[in-house]
């Protein structure tokens, strides 16, 4: 297994010089150590969250409301919040994501148009997500005057999502061959009718992927939901109010607790809960990834 | 029949233009929110400035916003941003590259798949859930070791930062390297080198705008990360130092947008715009990193 045996000099007798054996083993041990550290650490991190979470999490604090008054711990609304949340910004983002991808890689010509949508996803891509929860404020929450609410936060979130959902689309529709599309037209099929019919059945786990991606950066987001949803934690009892009243997610949750309540064992117990999910997307992602490279 | 069949194919031909002209619009979205934001950013951000006066602004060196003659130079917030980055790079780009490589070259089948699913995994979780290791576990072990009355410093929020954009260097980094064609490594062993030697000498220079872009994108979300970075960082806007609590740019923005108004507000929204232009430069530089790789 040691690729060192592998080289030419050590079929030599006494071929290196100390100087370049050093060399050698200095950098590879040192990559060695660096490996073994973030193992470490990352390893120790999970195994702290999973030990302090389970200590505070319990089956009612998953499934209850919190109050104040009756002292109860619970995380059922932020659950709640989090899943309107990802579902709102998905159906609001995931059409025009695809739709972007099919122009730039069905219609368009390249050129210098499709270089700028190129570039503007690149950019929003990179935008830190505070200042898409100030512009969002500023636009859905007061010029919209959708208050401090949960679509306010959808919609801040479905431009935030936006670009990942249209490059995941667009690496997806670039997998699937000329012929198909070919094939299509040649049996009289308009460009949409192949579209439809032909190419977008065939990189369905693509754009998948991109979703599950995108419901990771969902849930892991704070920044661009504090000022755009709030934190509250109530359940309401209409669609009508549940979209239109400030609604926090769990990730928003966590910081309010922890930062400004001091309730760190809550905060674990939400830590806990959020890593679970992460580890759920991350197979999820893995799975479908898996299945698109078995299907080529 | 023959009537049909061209109400028919009218109809097609009109689906055809009608999809044609909607995959247009989604296209043009995100050009659209790229244009809003800047707009919005733009027209929030430049009164104040003009107010307190750009130089006042950028090199004045105290930020009080509160107090009964306030002052608005935010100088050490800039300062303070820039120097948790830069530490977080100087820690986590030797660590996660070296990982990297062992990742790619030099690890073990089996060992490399456990350390790639954690990493993976660690790219998913949560930034406040990093925040609250931080404050956990960091803070006070800062204020142990340096006897210092509170750990909670700009230290503090450069080892968060590292930790958090560690699993994204790491894993950009394996995929540059792994995508180095494998006639570069054969002819270097064949030239005699030994194999670290060929890992460190061609194949880590021969993924090097792979491993820049990476690096870039590591850059970007350190610099843009707030609620992290507010959990452990003390958010008291001082000229940075090691063991100083301090604020960043944009700590100081989720902090007082809450309670702010008049000109601190839009203080508040100048400081997002020097944020974005920040954001900007590091897109332009990401994207020329990006388009120098495509070209060789």
């Amino acid at each position: 297994m040691d690729k060192n045996s592998r080289t030419a000099p050590s079929l030599l007798k006494g071929g290196l010089s100390p100087k370049r054996k050093l060399y050698g083993a200095v950098l590879k041990n040192a990559s060695r150590l660096c490996a073994a550290a973030v193992g470490l650490l990352g390893a120790e991190m999970l195994v702290f969250m999973l030990i302090n979470g389970f200590e505070s999490l319990s089956w009612k604090v998953v499934t209850s409301s919190p109050s104040i008054l009756k002292k109860i711990d619970g995380i059922l609304p932020n659950i709640l919040n989090t899943l309107y949340i990802i579902l709102l910004s998905l159906l609001i983002s995931l059409p025009l994501g695809v739709g972007a991808a099919i122009y730039l890689n069905e219609y368009a010509r390249p050129g210098r148009l499709t270089a700028a949508v190129s570039f503007a996803a690149e950019t929003l891509a990179g935008i830190p997500s505070i200042l898409y929860g100030l512009v969002g404020m500023l636009f859905f929450c007061q010029l919209l005057g959708l208050k401090s609410s949960l679509l306010a936060g959808a919609l801040t979130l479905a431009v935030m999502i936006l670009p990942t959902l249209l490059r995941t689309a667009q690496e997806a529709l670039k997998t699937v061959p000329d012929s198909y599309r070919e094939g299509a037209m040649a049996l009289g099929a308009t460009r949409w009718a192949a579209v439809r019919t032909v190419v977008l059945p065939s990189c369905v786990d693509g754009i998948l992927t991109g979703c599950i991606l995108a419901v990771g950066r969902i849930i892991g987001e704070s920044a661009a939901l504090l000022f755009t949803a709030g934190s509250a934690a109530v359940l309401m009892d209409s669609l009508y109010r549940t979209l239109t009243s400030s609604a926090g997610t769990l990730s928003v949750a966590l910081y309010v607790e922890v930062a400004e309540r001091g309730r760190f064992d809550l905060g674990f117990a939400i830590a806990l809960v959020l890593l679970l999910l992460a580890a759920v997307i991350n197979l999820a992602a893995k799975a479908v990834g898996k299945k698109c490279r078995a299907r080529r | 029949m023959k009537e049909k069949d061209s109400v028919w194919r009218r109809l097609s031909k009109l689906t055809e233009r009608v999809m044609n002209a909607l995959f247009f619009l989604c296209g043009m979205t995100a050009i659209v929110f790229v244009l809003l934001i800047t707009l919005y950013l733009a027209a929030a951000g430049i009164p104040a400035i003009r107010e307190i006066g750009l130089i006042d602004f950028l090199f004045g060196p105290e930020w009080k916003s509160t107090a009964a003659a306030p002052s608005f130079g935010i100088l050490p917030l800039i300062l303070t941003s820039v120097y948790g980055t830069a530490g977080a790079v100087l820690l986590g780009v030797p660590a996660g590259v070296l990982c990297a490589v062992y990742l790619a070259k030099f690890a073990h089948r089996r060992a490399a798949r456990f350390l790639r699913s954690l990493v993976d995994l660690l790219a998913g979780v949560p930034s406040v859930v990093y925040g609250l290791l931080g404050i956990i576990v960091l803070v006070p072990f800062i204020a142990d070791v340096f006897r210092l009355a509170s750990g909670a410093s700009l230290l503090c929020a450069m080892l968060v930062l590292t930790v958090m954009i560690l699993p994204s260097i790491i894993s950009i980094s394996e995929t540059a390297l792994r995508a180095v064609p494998q006639e570069y490594e054969e002819a270097s062993l064949a030239l005699g080198a030994t194999y670290p030697e060929t890992v460190f000498k061609v194949t880590l220079p021969a993924a090097k705008s792979g491993v820049a872009a990476g690096i870039v994108l590591g850059v970007g979300r350190a610099i843009g990360e707030a609620m992290a970075v507010m959990m452990v960082a003390g958010n008291i806007p001082n000229m940075p130092g090691l063991f100083k609590s301090v604020s960043f740019l944009t700590t100081v923005i989720a902090q007082e947008m809450s309670y702010s108004g008049g000109l601190q507000r839009q203080a508040l929204f100048s400081i997002a715009l020097v944020l974005f232009v920040f954001i900007m430069a590091i897109n332009f530089l990401l994207h020329a990193v990006l388009k120098k790789g495509e070209k060789r």
